[in-house]
């Protein structure tokens, strides 16, 4: 079976005008328990996250136009240097994983897609790719998401305190792409 | 609300002969994160993997995590300390691809973190996170094949991805 979601982010042809930076965010010093991208324009088809985080917590999740209701799933599969290990969050309230992240000096990546998402005739589906390495410890991540709902994405939340209360912490940035 | 056309080709190489090694050099420090895209094949049956270093630093300041699926099991394994930045592996006589993410290079506050997917059919599927344990910005960043040669006709392509 194709997954388009898991090739989007490697396809070369994101190049030039087909690739634009929409908006960016870099915490202060004070932290932040929430980044949040508004009034997304609906004239690209694909958005894509890269974030460069730490967190306080555990992991951070990801609701779009403020819709808190059980309408978040996702799968996924990841490595922690000693096996892979596999799972599901289904029917998650107001958010669902995008990434777990690290702390301190260890700053954790995410490249997340998410596709189709001003189609007003389809549920929107989205893929992450997120890790940490700190030389010894850390994880792999590829997530596999579903928001049940038609409307068009015009706000993300990405949240730090998904799953256990937390911050983005000083120096993370998350900057958001529309891709034709 | 800033909006900027980027995912900028900086360079790109293709491999007249087999060779082990290409560095990137003079790399802009304009952008927020680069991309090298890796597409070719290796001169040995292998599998081999490919490696990265940064800026000339051989010193053993890499570490990485894997994930992969081999055709059987999926797996996951770890470096630690070491000199190169081992992140997209398994490349055979057959074409494979590497596309590799490397996140907020020019910044001098933060340790430098990569985010890699390695295909190959004849072998395996990667991903895979790495660190290079620098504050520096990154300047080069070299390409090597651990074992064997990169084929002729493989390219590598570095692009620039700049957030507004």
């Amino acid at each position: 079976m194709i997954l388009p979601g898991i090739l989007a982010s490697g396809i070369s042809g994101h190049l030039g005008g087909n690739f634009t930076s929409l908006q960016t965010v870099t915490v202060g010093s004070g932290g932040a328990s929430a980044i949040n991208f508004s009034s997304i324009p609906s004239t690209y088809t694909h958005l894509q996250i890269r974030a460069f985080a730490t967190i306080s917590g555990q992991r951070f999740g990801v609701n779009f136009n403020g819709d808190n209701g059980s309408t978040y799933t996702n799968h996924f599969i990841y490595g922690g240097g000693s096996g892979a290990v596999a799972g599901a969050s289904v029917s998650t309230v107001g958010a669902n994983t995008i990434g777990f992240t690290s702390t301190g000096t260890y700053y954790n990546a995410t490249i997340c897609d998410i596709l189709d998402y001003s189609n007003p005739n389809k549920y929107k589906t989205w893929k992450s790719l997120n890790g940490y390495d700190a030389n010894g410890s850390g994880y792999i991540f590829m997530h596999s998401g579903l928001w049940s709902n038609t409307s068009a994405i015009t706000s993300i939340s990405l949240q730090a305190s998904e799953g256990t209360s937390g911050s983005f912490s000083q120096y993370s940035t998350f900057a958001l792409y529309g891709v034709k | 609300m800033a909006s900027a056309a980027t995912y900028t080709p900086i360079a790109t190489y293709t491999v007249p002969s087999a060779t082990a090694t290409y560095t990137f050099t003079s790399i802009p420090q304009t952008y927020t994160d680069l991309v090298v895209i890796e597409n070719g094949a290796n001169t040995a049956t292998g599998p081999n993997d490919n490696y990265l270093t940064f800026n000339g630093d051989s010193g053993t300041n890499y570490s990485r995590t894997l994930l992969y699926g081999n055709g059987t099991s999926a797996l996951s394994g770890r470096g630690t300390s070491e000199s190169f930045l081992y992140l997209a592996g398994y490349w055979t006589t057959s074409n494979a691809t590497s596309v590799i993410n490397i996140m907020n290079y020019s910044n001098t506050t933060t340790y430098k973190n990569v985010l890699a997917k390695d295909t190959n059919a004849g072998a395996n599927a990667e991903f895979a996170v790495g660190l290079w344990r620098s504050t520096a910005a990154i300047t080069s960043v070299l390409i090597g094949a651990l074992a064997g040669s990169f084929a002729a006709g493989t390219t590598f392509t570095l692009y620039g991805i700049a957030a507004a």
